[in-house]
């Protein structure tokens, strides 16, 4: 057994998987109930997915300079895909995209009241509404 | 092997595709859409890497790395933009 072979078959075994993680988060936007468990299903071909491909062409191209680029390519993603994750999980719990009975803990929600709370207290003109919420 | 591979390499991420557009269609907010639109952005990365894998090529190297550092900015502003109609609906 050459490692040739050895290589390609590590290769194609990290293509697959990197491949069943896409389909992982289709399933996982498709059947999930509300827009936080998404977000936990889209993470995978974000983070997992991209490095086990990143691998499997590493050991394809059978160079070394390559790998750095590779890394380079997933630390950015490391970086950026928390970002975005935030910002869209700050807009939905705020505009009450979620369903409160699926959450074990939520340490948010008093955060937010003294936040509103605040908020109103600065716009009294409009608290006539925020009351009603 | 690797025609193997790439064969179902292809139905796989042709089956993630269509679920993440589904999810895109029929989403309840914006906010499904902009995920959805995410997970279609990564999958479009992983076909990149296969292709450059199966074929030993690195012609994409250079797009795989623009996408993973700014295919971000896209939902950041539209989480933004969500969060900020929502406050001028309920101040007016």
């Amino acid at each position: 057994m050459n490692p040739e072979t050895v290589i390609d078959a590590v290769s194609a075994v990290f293509m697959v998987v990197g491949a069943l993680m896409s389909l992982g988060a289709a399933i996982g936007l498709l059947r999930f109930p509300d827009l936080m468990s998404r977000m936990h299903a889209a993470t995978k071909p974000q983070v997992l997915g991209l490095f086990l491909l990143l691998a499997a062409l590493g050991l394809q191209m059978r160079t070394w300079w390559v790998w750095p680029v590779l890394v380079v390519a997933w630390l950015f993603q490391l970086l950026t895909v928390p970002v975005s994750a935030h910002m869209v999980g700050r807009a939905g719990y705020r505009t009450k995209h979620l369903h409160p009975e699926l959450l074990s803990a939520d340490e948010l929600e008093a955060v937010v009241q003294q936040a509103a709370r605040t908020h109103e207290a600065d716009v009294p003109e409009s608290s006539h509404d925020q009351g009603t919420q | 092997m690797m025609q193997i591979v790439l064969t179902v390499t292809a139905v796989v991420l042709s089956l993630a595709a269509a679920g993440a557009i589904v999810r895109i269609a029929r989403g309840p907010s914006l906010l499904d859409r902009v995920l959805a639109a995410d997970v279609l952005l990564a999958i479009f990365g992983a076909a990149l890497c296969i292709d450059m894998a199966a074929n030993r090529h690195l012609n994409n190297l250079m797009l795989l790395v623009a996408i993973s550092l700014i295919g971000f900015v896209g939902s950041v502003t539209f989480a933004r933009f969500v969060a900020d109609r929502r406050e001028s609906v309920r101040e007016s």
